[in-house]
């Protein structure tokens, strides 16, 4: 069978599996909508929450990302995985024993203040909104380039599946169809990486495989720093950033991932605080599955790359970069005329001086677009078609498991946060569940319009997501629960300090066109929430102090979430 | 029950405390401050501190996760504030 048979076939099957499981699990009440009637086991959350988090960035981009950029990419392995980490620990049996609904319930009434509630939906509202463009653009990118229908199509295939599952089924269909996405999209990820594994170094554990012999005897990691320097690149296992950007960059990753809204409800969605513990342990160990396997992969595709394509006389290039050449991701100009493909690194200065000008290079030649390497990598190493259209299939599980989930998040700050809150406490259940499908549907629409016409700063916004999540959610719940004393005037102004010190150094680099020589102390704005976090942290600690103590109520409120004994399902309204 | 409660707490963030350490030092520590000396050793085919960045402290955080779950339900018994 051909590759776009196969491709329509797996991503066929999969996709009447989603649906399939959503009608099976479809939601009766508010509660079942917004937290699946909390009556998820674990392992099962685990594994949803798993999907939920690893969106077509981790699937699609983050192997190739590391590929390019060796050990520096250990900063996104850490810091999507260690937040989990401070999740478990300092999170999420406490927001489960609290047991409402969303994130800004919690802030709302352990601060005391509409204010401070509202602040919370705009900050979730503008962090989830920021994720589900990018998700539906990923989601468009795959359907047009293996299902030859144009971008356009793409993305509208992709508003109508999420629209009809999470419409219908809320949070408890979505539960179950991430379960459904997590396992395609880990056999997807997993089994090219095994077979390239045993390709290069006869191990079929890639996790083994990236410490593996090649043919000639050499490790594979000394044969890959060998030929990378040969090339005038960095060593690949050796850090190159300032190391404390790296050590910025990781944390800040790592407390924007504990502090995000759509990974916290998660939490909320099982039935008892142990539960909350254990799930965020069995979600950890299926990401790890993926996020341990990514750096091999990243390792293989390097070796690869740099082993087939340098030197060779571009007549006789392989099929795959003829065809991917089509799409512009990868593109070769010959600028010295010899026929041959060059690639080396051009920005160091003395491997110019002393190989590339000797030998008549003009410069690379080549440039490959880093998405491309996970999808790529099949086809370089030929495997069969069935592989590559599986990798399809488990991209488009991971971009759809993620948009779902972040939809539900801004479908409940909505209707719940907004409407049933605040300015419309009177509606009934039923009518709430109506404005939470309605809202669904809205963003849905806006998403798919925003994925079609993505603006060109997405990635960027990325930086604004897990700034904002690190320097305002992460200090405000976690000191609402270590820190009896903390007031409103503490939060707020913390939230307002860390959030403005963060937002306006990310906006200055990003858009106002700062230049890296002027990072302060070398840290880059993808690093700056961590500082942002500290100076939240300081400002509330100080503030807290000088104004009164929050009142007893809210103090015997901390009391009861401290202890797991009497929590309750999810509360009814 | 004020005092048996509070005594709960504290071991709570004791044991937080020490987990948070081990934590922060195989992330932290071995995979980015110590890297550059970390790395002349060796582990499985692979220099340590990329090991440890890249693999490692991956794994440490799932068992550093499991670990306080298992930690948590007996304090909580012990103290008769578990769920049921």
């Amino acid at each position: 069978m051909s590759l776009t048979t196969w491709t329509y076939l797996l991503v066929g099957l999969s996709f009447a599996l989603y649906v399939g499981v959503a009608l099976w699990a479809r939601a009766g009440s508010t509660k079942e909508f917004y937290v699946a009637g909390s009556g998820v086991h674990p392992i099962l959350n685990g594994m949803a929450t798993a999907a939920d988090w690893m969106s077509a960035a981790s699937f699609l981009s983050m192997a190739g990302l590391i590929s390019f950029i060796g050990f520096d990419g250990s900063q996104y392995l850490m810091g999507w995985t260690g937040g989990y980490v401070l999740l478990a620990l300092l999170l999420a049996p406490y927001l489960r024993k609290f047991g409402k609904f969303t994130v800004p319930d919690f802030i709302g009434e352990r601060y005391y203040s509409q204010t401070a509630r509202i602040v919370a939906v705009i900050c979730a509202l503008f962090v989830s909104f920021t994720y589900v463009v990018g998700q539906m653009k990923g989601v468009g990118v795959a359907f047009s380039r293996f299902l030859n229908v144009d971008f356009g199509t793409g993305v509208i295939i992709g508003v109508l599946i999420v629209f009809f599952y999470a419409v219908l089924g809320g949070m408890k269909g979505i539960t179950y169809t991430q379960v459904a996405q997590f396992c395609v999209l880990i056999t997807a990820f997993t089994i090219p990486a095994i077979f390239i594994s045993i390709q290069m170094v006869n191990q079929p554990i890639p996790q083994l495989g990236m410490g593996g012999t090649v043919n000639d005897g050499t490790l594979l990691l000394d044969k890959l720093n060998l030929i990378s320097q040969d090339l005038g690149f960095d060593e690949y296992t050796k850090p190159n950033k300032p190391r404390i950007d790296l050590f910025c960059v990781t944390a800040a990753l790592m407390l924007g991932t504990a502090g995000l809204p759509h990974v916290i409800v998660r939490f909320f969605t099982v039935p008892k605080v142990r539960d909350a513990r254990k799930s965020a342990g069995y979600a950890l160990l299926f990401i790890a599955i993926l996020y341990t396997t990514a750096p091999a992969v990243a390792i293989f595709a390097r070796t690869n790359l740099l082993q087939t394509i340098p030197g060779k006389e571009y007549a006789q290039v392989p099929a795959w970069f003829k065809s991917w050449e089509k799409t512009g991701l990868l593109s070769f100009e010959d600028l010295n005329q010899d026929g041959k493909i060059q690639y080396y690194n051009d920005a160091n200065a003395q491997f110019v001086e002393e190989v590339a000008k000797p030998q008549n290079w003009a410069g690379n030649e080549l440039h490959i677009d880093r998405d491309i390497i996970v999808l790529a990598n099949p086809e370089i190493a030929k495997l069969p078609s069935w592989v590559i259209a599986l990798v399809v299939a488990g991209g488009l599980a991971a971009a759809l498991s993620t948009a779902a989930g972040l939809l539900l998040v801004i479908s409940s700050s909505i209707s719940h946060d907004l409407l049933k809150k605040w300015l419309r406490p009177n509606i009934s259940e039923k009518e709430e569940l109506k404005y939470a499908r309605i809202a669904i549907a809205v963003s849905v629409l806006i998403a798919g319009y925003a994925g079609y016409n993505p603006p060109d700063y997405v990635a960027a916004i990325v930086a604004f997501a897990f700034g904002l999540a690190a320097s305002s959610f992460f200090p405000v719940i976690v000191l609402g629960i270590f820190d009896k004393r903390m007031n409103t005037s503490g939060a707020v102004s913390g939230m307002v300090v860390g959030l403005t010190f963060t937002l306006s150094y990310i906006i200055y680099f990003k858009f106002g066109g700062g230049t890296p020589d002027q990072y302060w102390f070398q840290i880059s704005p993808e690093g700056i929430g961590t500082l942002g976090m500290l100076l939240n942290l300081l400002v509330s600690l100080t503030v807290s102090r000088l104004g009164k103590e929050p009142p007893i109520e809210v103090q015997k409120m901390v009391d009861f979430i401290r202890i797991p004994k009497g929590s309750s399902q999810a509360h009814e309204h | 029950m004020e005092n048996s409660n509070a005594l709960y707490w504290k071991r709570n963030l004791r044991l937080l405390f020490v987990l948070l350490i081990i934590w922060f030092s195989v992330s932290f520590m071995a995979s980015i401050l110590c890297a550059d000396y970390l790395n002349q050793f060796s582990i499985l085919g692979v220099p340590f501190a990329f090991w440890m960045a890249q693999q490692g402290s991956i794994y440490v955080f799932v068992l550093l996760i499991f670990f306080y779950t298992w930690r948590m339900n007996t304090i909580d018994k012990e103290f008769g504030v578990n769920e049921d």
